[in-house]
């Protein structure tokens, strides 16, 4: 057991973990953040994909303890006011999402994508969301939506 | 995953001394992590050693590259001071996995876990490398022992990977279009006074491939290498590719390495 202490969505918080706890069990069962999906647990298809002192990380991969002291961006950290996020908005309008369970961690990968490079181009895209598996769009609209977004961020 | 001790070593002194043989150092974690929670691997205490600030960062001298054993995949491929000196070392290390991956993986767990499929033990072999420990140095060459096994001893912590910069070098892999390993994977490399031709992915542990080197030293063009049939008896055979089609690819990778070199 240790404190882990983290700035989770801008908020600092303060929990008693076992050292085995896993960031993204941390997220969903500590601070109830389910927004961060489970979807392998074996660090292939990125649904549970955070933001970790500003870069993406798969956070089945990652030990709440080893992150101790860091900033973590969750999905639910994205929206300002009750206002979704560029990149939410253009998922939505583009249809880049069927059933939505890839979809925060696609979003939160992309996001990070467009910090490091304002305009990429489809194949930059597709290679950035190689860690991100999505069984239902085909990716298509996915790369759609990350292009819109990029105009607008 | 089973519970155990986590402790964040301050320097590389009090790492190795938490050190048992019922512990595993953690940096990035990308395949420990992946291996306690599968139950493949258990451990007592987990060292994890990312927050020593000597572990990480790269360094140019005039004839080599050294890179502290903590620096991540990703500093690696945007390091402006590898892309010059050694382009096919930082292209390496863009290719490994995902970003992801590549925001927490590290060289010196790479190394240290010696995956028959891992991209950065073919860079050591290819470019002369040395390891340095907290306790030795270690030529590349004596350093992998066989399949995810390493010259490491207990309490035994790389510090850093120094290469030797070749006046060529490439590397080929053909990846597992999931994993991202390579199915088979070639970096060749031209010294002044030697070749390497160091293939990983294709047997059960990283090696120079002599036969291909001394062609290649006597005539550094892929045309020497064409045609060569390589011994499949003891390559990887699974469900990706059979031992006599990974034969075909190492040439294969090999002379493309050549010819971008």
């Amino acid at each position: 057991m240790g404190k882990i202490s983290l700035e989770v969505n801008g908020r600092k918080v303060e929990k008693e973990a076992s050292d085995n706890t896993l960031l993204s069990t941390f997220l969903r069962e500590h601070l109830q953040l389910t927004g961060t999906h489970i979807g392998c647990d074996t660090s292939q298809c990125g649904a549970c994909v955070v933001h970790v002192d500003g870069n993406s990380l798969k956070s089945c991969t990652a030990l709440a303890a080893d992150v101790n002291g860091s900033k973590v961006t969750t999905i639910e950290g994205l929206e300002t006011n009750g206002k979704m996020h560029p990149m939410q908005e253009a998922f939505k309008k583009l249809h880049g999402l069927q059933c939505g369970f890839c979809t925060p961690g696609m979003v939160m990968s992309a996001v990070d994508l467009l910090q490091k490079n304002k305009k990429p181009s489809d194949t930059e895209i597709r290679d950035w969301l190689e860690g991100n598996i999505c069984r239902c769009t085909g990716y298509q609209n996915i790369v759609s939506a990350v292009k819109e977004a990029a105009t607008k961020m | 995953m089973k519970d155990f001790n986590y402790h964040s070593a301050k320097d590389s002194k009090e790492a190795s001394k938490l050190a048992s043989s019922n512990s595993a150092f953690l940096a990035g974690g990308m395949t420990t992590i992946p291996s306690m929670k599968l139950g493949l691997a258990t451990y007592k205490d987990l060292i994890d050693i990312k927050n020593i600030k000597k572990l990480s960062g790269i360094k140019v001298s005039g004839k080599s590259v050294i890179i502290g054993a903590a620096t991540k995949h990703v500093e690696v491929a945007n390091s402006k001071d590898v892309k010059k000196a050694i382009p096919s070392l930082s292209s390496l290390a863009e290719g490994i996995g995902d970003p992801q991956v590549r925001n927490r993986g590290t060289i010196g767990g790479s190394i240290a876990n010696n995956d028959p499929s891992a991209d950065y033990p073919s860079a050591c072999i290819a470019l002369n490398a040395t390891i340095h420990t907290n306790e030795r140095k270690i030529e590349a060459s004596k350093f992998f022992k066989g399949m995810f096994e390493t010259a490491l001893k207990k309490g035994e912590l790389i510090e850093a990977v120094e290469f030797q910069i070749p006046e060529k070098s490439s590397y080929q892999k053909h990846p597992n279009p999931a994993s991202r390993y390579a199915v088979v994977g070639v970096y060749v490399a031209k010294h002044k006074s030697d070749v390497n031709v160091a293939v990983t992915g294709a047997k059960s542990c990283v090696y120079n491939d002599k036969e291909m080197a001394k062609a290649l030293s006597g005539n550094f063009s892929s045309s020497s290498i064409d045609g060569m049939d390589l011994d499949s008896s003891d390559m990887n055979s699974d469900i990706h590719a059979s031992a006599e089609y990974r034969a075909s690819l190492v040439v294969t990778q090999a002379k493309k390495a050549v010819d971008a070199c």
